[in-house]
């Protein structure tokens, strides 16, 4: 009989029998690890929650009351024999890699993960493991990232460009890490920084967990024009085209993200700017950081899983695509549609 | 080629009509007259012959990136243009490079008719001193259409400010045969136009539809209050051909299609009556598939077109003729600002001289004392192979472009059917990253058949939830296309239909669209191939 896999996929999530726990399982269960925060991968419901200590405000805010327990990176914890350590995925604040090893074995689940040190979040370190469960959003060879710095330099001559013309800036970036990592990476001496409520929830849920921020304004009723101008404004994907965004008028609209690196897909969005910022690694992130794991077999858990596979098989790895609810192909879509509320997506 | 990728960066960086203006003036005003004719030439589909084709192009290429030749294509699929996507995957460098656009453009003429090897040489060359925008409208220069977001109206308006002469003048005269080595700025901005080309055509006059959608029926009061009382306007059939200009000039004709395409060769039967008009004539008018007195649809001509030789027997089977809608020259006379009454009668007289009646007709007015009447008329319209009614103001000169006022198109609601979604493919451009291409199905007994393919008519809401949907339930893939669950059903409108032995249902659909998604059926009543067949005839 061949042997059972340390970790497998099963209809709730990535399952550790050995464990009797799910990492970032998408059904309640009664003992969830969770990668970070974000809604694909933290999922309300669940008996026990363990998670790093950076994304327990943020579960708090978004779960309401559950039974958390948090760990930091680096520590392991011993469940029924099976050693787990949490390792910065360098995604998000609290953003974990997940290691498990059980009678010498080891698989580690990266979660989402970037390796581009952002200032905001533990940068990525590659873990030595048998098997790795990978993202991999963005494995086409078509997106590259050119460094953070090039980009910020970009939003921030942006941003005075459209001050001197008089008009407000408005970034859409999502609302938890992306607008986090603009807002420490906007050059204060341009202005003020206002928020959109989704925002600001955010930023003060990694205010609680003791992460310092730059200062922020939120948006309210009363909220005049005349000081909004030529100010920035960091808001969610889902505020754009909405008459909230109409009341800043005149505005300059840009977007951050990484799907941003193509015409189309920009273009479609209809805004002013598109900035290629990612929180997912790009690429030839994605080829190194497995590389630098040493690992033999990949699983792929969500993006491009079908032709990111192909090629890793052809340069020699055993890689496979996991069936899992994460991401997916387009999970610019998922992390709209989060915001939007889910009716937004029922089709009947 | 710093200022051409600026160009296209900067006009990528704003949404807004206004300023993209902006930008091509501020970029017309930065570079020489030879940038800007050829710039203009660029965009409005004047691009340089290809020097190097697209397989060898994509070949050379390659060698400069590390991957698979199947990776590639997916990229492609992703990306949805072949210049960004090549740009995307070789490796970015700092530019070096200094030449203009009319330099790079002159270089392309010139390594077109060399070996392989050269061109090979060359091509690697210039793609290591330009960095990643640079190579992308490279790319777009060797490769496709330059169709990047940018109305030619746009470049026409931009111009026509700088030049401080009015748009439809320039769009006048840009029109026609002409390239960067023949026809300079100096000349398209000149006072008086001295330019010599006698096959230039002038800009059509097109028509808005007075009902936007099927959905938003006109009623007959709808039109007294919007266009006034039906004798201030002259009614006609809209026919379903080739929109074309005739021209005669100097001894010899000229047949200029709507996409301004020179079709002088494709219509062999026309010429005997051209040639006997006087010179300095230009009509519009509509070419037409037409045999015995009567129309035929449309399919008949398309076997025509897109062929390079004409054999006789193609001739006879496929016989056409002129419909003649308007004059805009006459004795080498500009009258396009007289009024459309005007214009008729010189048209009627033009044609009541030549000897030519079977091939060379005119487009019928149809009396109307009341909308009433012309109601009537256009609920006929179909069975004459006509799409619809035009409505002329009688008072109205004959304008460029598309305007909204004095003429209008009225044509007649489509025919539709319910069909399943059954396939789904990637948009391209705007939309490259959604699936936006759908093939519909109807039922043949328990099996649904194919019966047309559809890319337009769902607002932006739609379309991502029906990619969202298309994600989530995909049977299988074949490259690009995606087999989906049956499930989705679409009101699907088209504007006839025609027996085919090309397709597996045995018909083909023109002009198949999405009106609506009807979310309201389940797939079991999708319509049957059966109740289609029953329109044919």
């Amino acid at each position: 009989m061949p042997k059972k896999p340390l970790l497998e996929f099963n209809n709730y999530g990535i399952y550790c029998a050995a464990g009797d726990f799910y990492i970032d399982p998408w059904r309640p269960v009664k003992y969830a690890i969770i990668t970070h925060a974000h809604s694909d991968h933290a999922k309300f419901g669940h008996q026990n929650y363990l998670a790093h200590h950076l994304s327990r405000e943020i579960l708090y805010h978004r779960l309401g009351k559950i039974n958390l327990e948090t760990m930091d990176y680096g520590v392991s914890k011993t469940i029924n024999e099976v050693e787990v350590t949490f390792f910065p995925a360098g995604h998000i604040p609290g953003s974990a890699q997940i290691r498990v090893i059980y009678k010498g074995e080891v698989w580690v689940v990266s979660g989402d993960y970037k390796t581009e040190n952002d200032g905001l979040c533990a940068p990525f370190e590659p873990v030595k493991c048998h098997s790795f469960i990978s993202e991999c959003t963005f494995g086409m060879p078509v997106y590259k990232w050119a460094p953070q710095s090039e980009i910020f330099k970009g939003i921030n001559e942006w941003w005075q460009q459209n001050q001197a013309e008089g008009k407000t800036s408005v970034l859409a970036g999502y609302s938890l890490g992306k607008a986090q990592r603009i807002l420490q990476n906007l050059d204060l001496s341009i202005g003020k920084v206002y928020t959109h409520g989704i925002i600001q929830n955010s930023n003060d849920a990694l205010n609680r967990n003791g992460i310092e921020l730059k200062p922020t304004t939120k948006i309210t009723a009363e909220t005049t024009k005349s000081e909004l101008a030529g100010n920035m404004i960091i808001c969610p994907p889902s505020a754009v085209g909405t008459p909230w965004i109409k009341k800043m008028t005149p505005f300059s609209l840009g977007y951050c993200s990484g799907w941003m690196a193509i015409r189309g897909a920009k273009k479609r969005r209809a805004v002013d700017r598109g900035f290629i910022l990612s929180d997912h690694a790009d690429w030839d992130g994605l080829i190194s950081s497995i590389k630098a794991t040493e690992c033999d077999t990949v699983y792929l858990t969500h993006g491009f899983t079908a032709s990111f596979s192909r090629y890793l098989q052809e340069i020699g790895y055993d890689a496979r695509e996991a069936k899992t609810l994460y991401g997916n192909e387009d999970d610019q879509l998922d992390e709209e549609n989060f915001i939007m509320g889910k009716e937004e997506t029922n089709l009947k | 080629m710093k200022n051409f990728a600026q160009l296209f960066l900067s006009l990528d960086e704003t949404n807004k009509t206004n300023e993209k203006v902006k930008v091509i003036k501020s970029y017309l005003e930065q570079v020489s007259d030879d940038d800007r004719i050829n710039m203009l030439a660029l965009f409005t589909g004047r691009k340089p012959k290809r020097p190097i084709n697209s397989t060898q192009l994509k070949e050379w290429a390659l060698a400069l990136i590390n991957i698979p030749d199947w990776l590639f294509k997916e990229s492609y699929d992703v990306v949805g243009d072949l210049a960004e996507t090549l740009s995307l995957l070789i490796p970015d460098v700092e530019s070096t490079e200094t030449k203009s656009l009319s330099e790079w453009v002159n270089e392309i003429n010139k390594v077109r008719p060399l070996s392989d090897e050269v061109k090979k040489e060359w091509l690697i060359t210039s793609l290591n001193q330009l960095n990643r925008q640079e190579k992308f409208v490279f790319f777009k220069l060797l490769t496709g259409g330059f169709r990047l977001g940018v109305s030619q109206n746009l470049v026409v308006k931009a111009i026509a400010e700088l030049a401080n002469l009015d748009t439809a003048t320039i769009t006048h005269r840009i029109m026609g045969n002409w390239s960067p080595e023949s026809f300079s700025y100096q000349e398209l901005i000149a006072e008086d136009d001295g330019s010599a080309d006698i096959s230039r055509p002038y800009p059509f006059f097109l028509a808005y539809p007075i009902q936007e959608t099927s959905e938003q029926q006109k009623s007959t009061t709808d039109l007294q209050t919007e266009l006034g009382d039906a004798n201030h306007w002259q009614a006609e059939f809209k026919w379903d051909g080739i929109r074309a200009q005739l021209i005669k000039r100097a001894d010899e004709i000229f047949i200029w299609s709507r996409g301004e395409e020179l079709a002088t060769d494709k219509f062999p039967e026309l010429h005997p009556f051209i040639h006997d008009l006087p010179n300095g004539i230009v009509l519009d008018g509509e070419i037409l598939a037409f045999k015995d007195d009567k129309p035929l649809p449309f399919n008949i001509l398309q076997t025509r077109i897109g062929r390079k030789t004409l054999s006789k027997k193609m001739l006879a089977d496929n016989p056409v003729a002129f419909i003649a809608y308007d004059v805009m020259e006459v004795e080498k006379q500009d009258i396009r600002s007289k009024s459309q009454e005007e214009r008729r009668n010189i048209l009627e007289s033009i044609q009541s001289l030549s000897s030519h009646q079977e091939i060379f007709r005119i487009s019928e007015i149809i009396a109307a004392v009341d909308w009433e009447t012309l109601a009537i008329a256009r609920e006929q319209a179909r069975d004459l192979m006509a799409e619809g009614l035009m409505l002329k103001r009688k008072n109205a000169s004959y304008q460029v472009g598309r305007k909204r006022g004095d003429w209008w198109k009225w044509k007649v609601d489509p025919l539709s059917v319910d069909a399943v979604m059954i396939y789904a493919q990637k948009g391209h451009g705007r939309r490259a990253d959604l699936y936006t291409d759908y093939t519909f199905a109807v039922w043949d007994g328990d099996k649904l058949v194919p019966i047309a393919k559809a890319y337009s008519g769902l607002t932006d809401k739609e379309i991502k939830q029906v990619d969202y949907f298309v994600k989530r339930n995909t049977l299988e893939k074949f490259g690009p296309v995606r087999t989906v669950k049956a499930e989705l059903v679409f009101e699907i409108g088209f504007e006839g239909i025609n027996k085919s032995t090309r397709h597996k249902s045995g018909v083909a659909l023109r002009f198949p669209r999405i009106l609506r998604w009807r979310i309201d059926k389940p797939k079991e009543e999708a319509d049957t191939l059966e109740s289609l067949m029953m329109l044919l005839s």
